[in-house]
């Protein structure tokens, strides 16, 4: 929740020009660590008010740049990016300032939930809690598998190919319970080549 | 401190996350159908119930969705295997992520990199449906919580495409409703 002070504060300019940088490494630790504690169900969305709209420590250019790499690397979106704003400041230790903050309290948070369900789970309420939260977690996965489609529309590949390699996944996965490393480095080979060749076909139509 | 896993047992937990790492592209939650395959499937170190519980708990709580391995790292083997599988899931790819981002964020617009992202997203989409079916394998396999969580999934996820409600709110109203016996 953002404070109320935040709305009678000097608004930043649309489009900060300028950006401001921590302090230090603990500086970026608190700060990380205040966001993930505001980040239910998401700490992008968080992490994007906090770092430009009222710090300042970049800009939205800046963010989406950040973002879009950290989300075609491997690992935690969130985490990838904690880790490349925290090494923009102050190299590997920023680096390790933001994922700690990142991590560390909601690790102990988390781990406090699961070891006292465990004492828990044979109250059947508790069970039942859960069960519930289970089957939102799958109806939020599904939500953003189904908003995920829309990010395909502008594919280069066209939607039959897109169609065809995330079915073939889907069914790999999901149903033929093939290993995760097959159907990832088979599959991104094959799109990764036919992206390539649409890139390429598209380049000599110009 | 390692639950009931046998102490040989950890190394191949943490082999299996640190391999993990390097293939979780678009986050950890894409991983989690081979997590599936493996902790409970291939090994029996946990069930269907523990694994969806994980992913409850780490999205019921603040903070990155990651935390869902550390908590089946937990449930398997106790603290010892929350950090092994932490740490697995994490080393390798911040090392990546770190080297890549360094390396070249203005490599973006090559037709290299643009053909790798438009390659794997189709992929990545899958897996995500992927997901969703793991997470609700639960629901489909025993008929007494089909009806209710089915209608639940489906509710969550209408609602989640058509307003800009907060995720917490609806995980809220999931847990109440299981505890009061509807799911």
């Amino acid at each position: 929740m953002p404070p109320e002070s935040d709305l009678n504060a000097t608004p930043p300019p649309l489009v900060a020009t300028t950006t401001l940088t921590p302090k230090s490494p603990l500086e970026l630790f608190i700060v990380f660590t205040l966001l993930a504690m505001q980040g239910f169900g998401g700490v992008l969305a968080v992490a994007q008010r906090e770092l430009v709209d009222r710090r300042r420590w970049l800009t939205r250019e800046e963010f989406v740049d950040a973002y879009s790499l950290a989300q075609l690397l491997p690992g935690p979106n969130v985490v990838n990016l904690s880790l490349m704003l925290g090494d923009r400041f102050f190299g590997w230790r920023g680096a390790m300032a933001a994922i700690g903050g990142m991590l560390l309290l909601p690790l102990v948070v988390v781990l406090v939930l699961a070891a006292s369900y465990n004492g828990l789970s044979d109250y059947p309420a508790v069970a039942g809690a859960l069960r519930g939260m289970g089957a939102v977690a799958a109806g939020l996965m599904l939500a953003m598998g189904l908003k995920m489609l829309g990010a395909l529309r502008g594919n280069v590949m066209g939607p039959v190919l897109c169609a065809l390699l995330g079915a073939a996944s889907l069914a790999l996965i999901a149903i033929l319970r093939v290993p995760l490393a097959w159907v990832v480095v088979g599959l991104g080979a094959a799109g990764w080549s036919l992206a390539g060749w649409c890139i390429f076909r598209q380049g000599r139509e110009r | 401190m390692t639950g009931g896993l046998p102490l040989a047992d950890l190394g191949p937990l943490f082999v299996h996350f640190l391999t993990l790492s390097l293939l979780s592209i678009g986050g950890a939650m894409s991983t989690a159908p081979e997590m599936h395959r493996y902790l409970v499937a291939e090994r029996g170190w946990l069930g269907d119930a523990d694994f969806t519980t994980a992913i409850a708990l780490a999205q019921a709580a603040p903070g990155p969705n990651v935390l869902f391995v550390p908590v089946l790292g937990f449930q398997i083997a106790g603290i010892v295997g929350a950090a092994a599988a932490l740490i697995g899931i994490l080393l390798p790819s911040t090392l990546l992520s770190l080297g890549v981002s360094r390396w070249g964020s203005k490599r973006r617009d090559t037709p290299f990199v643009r053909a790798f992202t438009a390659g794997l997203a189709p992929v990545t989409v899958g897996l995500m449906f992927s997901s969703a079916w793991v997470l609700a394998l639960p629901f489909v396999r025993e008929p007494d919580h089909r009806l209710g969580g089915g209608v639940l999934i489906v509710a969550t996820a209408a609602v989640m495409l058509r307003t800009r409600i907060a995720p917490i709110w609806l995980i809220a109203i999931g847990g109440a409703a299981g505890a009061i016996g509807w799911v």
